[in-house]
């Protein structure tokens, strides 16, 4: 996997790792985000990790184009043979699956839908080979998912199924965009997941709602307090489906500000992963519930 | 003191240059469209040139002012009115306690930047008063501004004083561009190259869709696509890719059909191929497009690109040196001597 190189306009470096999404792929951009922040490079003001990419802003005037060019691609060499562990954590996000917001804001676009007569949990389902819905939300329920990407709005989280890639959840995106999503709805399109950090448009196959607040600007909410954000790149989720009361009860908790996420620290260990996935993410799940 | 809004405009917001340093976690950079207006009309009323002033689109606001203050309109020709009487752009003029400040229609340009001494004392988020409306986030209350909101202002602390002036040829993006530079890149291997002459041939006009998250452009060719299976995660469409950052000024084309660039408000990744990205120099001519106008994209190496840089900042130098201003707190932190 040797990365792509390519200037974005005279500010940006843009680092293509693979063409196609892989947990190796986006370890790699991890990884190298990391060494880049370590190694400090005067100019550098940002750098954004992506699912398989990574973009960094520079200041021209503080360092020559090609001079970071130099400094990135031998971060990249040097980086090629680190331990692929990743110290980080697992967060426990409850869904109200096939929820009444997401299904009344699917109707109100069923023209722009691929499968118009039935919701968007029933489409994924029968695509990816599911009997029904329940089926399928018990799978998208169980396994863990890796944040591997935070952006296009404020706090959206991109996640990557962590099973073999033939097990993977797929679908297609909406026709055409909606230009509304309820927010906190938990979508997917392609091989990623997301869960929607404020209303809005979007693409994304909708399949339920979580309780559980992700970005607060106003820095009101107890663990969101310190940064508004809740999601980094490298985080691991696990969904768990709630009942409607249990939703409810949730979004009670959050209003009386007594709401606090399930989080642990873990360690990933990427070639254990690929030995046995099974194994490993059964070893993950059981650090969230004291295992 | 403070400023009553007695009409908001179209979507005036308050902006300063932004808060850098969040893009990873998908908060954008913000900030003025067009940041040379912005510190021009901060140096007219002795602000620092990174305050925080109103950025008013196509339509100015109507604002009554509490107690005197000094005020200075620049980037687009919208001509500023005190209690019905014109006043000159580009330049600082007093305002006493309780005129109304208003505008005329729109000349040309599209984003006028009204700076007051003091500037407009919103509070820090992440260290910016810049308005992110879709993250409802900074400015006033994280929205455009509407009729009864009260803003606040600061101490004034510079030392200008009224009739200071820009000379006519340092009023940078005061004619509209015809033409915006970028740097061919990113993902353009995905078009073929006879259909990306085309691109650069082609005249792109302005879509109603514009606004600060990206200016959208219609009118040229649709865009052929190198055959290719499609990589995992990429999604099925030619113009899709696996989700990857996006940046300032990048030009994406959903479809190969309709050109997009990116602005301060950008969505800061998505699945959509790029084809490169407008210069940096260039970024603050977009802010000043009105819908319909016409541009055409003219690809440029890194090196011209850094020659129109070093050209953007020698003209701000020039402002500041006509206006007393420092030289230091530049657009681009300057190499140690």
């Amino acid at each position: 996997m040797t990365a792509r190189y390519s200037f974005g306009g005279d500010e940006h470096v843009f680092v293509e790792v693979s063409e196609e999404m892989s947990l190796g792929a986006f370890f790699k951009s991890l990884s190298l985000c990391r060494a880049l922040k370590e190694s400090a490079i005067r100019g550098v003001t940002e750098i954004c990790p992506a699912n398989a990419s990574l973009q960094v802003k520079f200041n021209p005037d503080v360092i020559a184009p090609d001079d970071l060019l130099a400094e990135i691609e031998a971060l990249e060499a040097a980086t090629a043979t680190v331990d692929p562990t990743l110290q980080t954590r697992i967060v426990e996000i409850p869904v109200l699956y096939d929820d009444p917001w997401t299904r009344e804001t699917l109707m109100r676009f069923r023209e722009r839908h691929q499968y118009p007569s039935g919701t968007d949990l029933d489409y994924a389902a029968r695509i990816n080979g599911y009997s029904d819905a329940a089926s399928f939300i018990a799978a998208h329920a169980g396994s863990p998912w890796f944040v591997s990407m935070v952006g296009f709005v404020a706090g959206l989280p991109f996640m990557y199924q962590m099973v073999e890639r033939a097990r993977q959840i797929e679908v297609p995106k909406y026709l055409r965009p909606r230009t509304d999503t309820p927010k906190l709805t938990v979508g997917h399109g392609g091989c990623f997941g997301c869960i929607y950090s404020v209303r809005g448009a979007g693409g994304y196959q909708m399949f339920g709602i979580t309780p559980m607040p992700i970005y607060d600007p106003r820095q009101e909410i107890g663990y969101l307090k310190e940064l508004m954000t809740f999601f980094r790149p490298g985080d691991i989720v696990k969904f768990k489906s709630v009942t409607r009361e249990g939703y409810e009860e949730a979004v009670r908790d959050v209003e009386a500000g007594r709401f606090e996420p399930l989080i642990r620290p873990v360690t990933f260990d990427l070639r254990s992963f690929e030995r046995d996935p099974v194994a490993t993410n059964t070893d993950i799940e059981g650090v969230l519930h004291g295992h | 003191m403070a400023i009553e809004v007695l009409k908001a405009g179209l979507a005036t917001t308050v902006q300063d240059l932004g808060r850098p340093g969040h893009y990873d976690v998908g908060i954008p950079l913000s900030g003025a469209m067009d940041r040379f207006a912005l510190r021009v009309a901060n140096m007219l009323v002795g602000n620092d040139e990174g305050a925080a002033a109103l950025e008013c689109v196509f339509m100015g606001p109507s604002l009554r002012f509490s107690t005197d203050a000094l005020v200075a309109v620049t980037g687009a020709e919208l001509p500023p009115k005190l209690d019905g009487v014109p006043r000159p752009t580009w330049t600082s003029f007093a305002v006493a306690a309780g005129q109304v400040l208003s505008f005329d229609y729109l000349r040309r340009g599209a984003r006028a930047y009204v700076a007051v001494a003091g500037e407009i004392d919103v509070p820090l988020v992440l260290g910016s008063r810049s308005t992110y409306a879709l993250g409802a986030l900074g400015g006033l209350e994280g929205r455009a501004l509407k009729a009864g909101d009260v803003l606040p202002v600061g101490l004034p602390g510079g030392a200008a004083s009224v009739g200071q002036s820009v000379a006519d040829d340092l009023r940078r993006g005061s004619q509209t561009a015809t033409a915006l530079r970028m740097m061919p890149g990113l993902y353009h291997h995905r078009v073929t190259p006879d259909s990306l002459d085309g691109f650069f041939a082609d005249a792109w006009a302005v879509a109603p869709e514009a606004d600060r998250i990206g200016y959208r452009f219609r009118g040229g060719r649709p865009l052929a696509f190198v055959d290719r299976r499609p990589p995992f995660g990429a999604g099925s469409d030619p113009s899709n890719i696996v989700d990857s950052c996006y940046p300032y000024g990048s030009i994406q084309v959903p479809g190969g059909t309709e050109p997009i660039v990116l602005h301060r408000d950008a969505v800061s990744g998505g699945g959509y191929f790029m084809l490169g990205t407008v210069i940096s120099a260039d970024m603050d001519f977009i802010g000043q497009l009105q819908p319909h106008a016409k541009v055409q994209f003219t690809p440029v190496t890194m090196d011209e690109a850094l020659a129109a840089r070093r050209e953007r900042q020698a003209t701000l130098d020039r402002v500041r040196k006509a206006m007393g201003a420092p030289i230091e707190g530049s657009d681009t932190a300057r190499l140690a001597p």
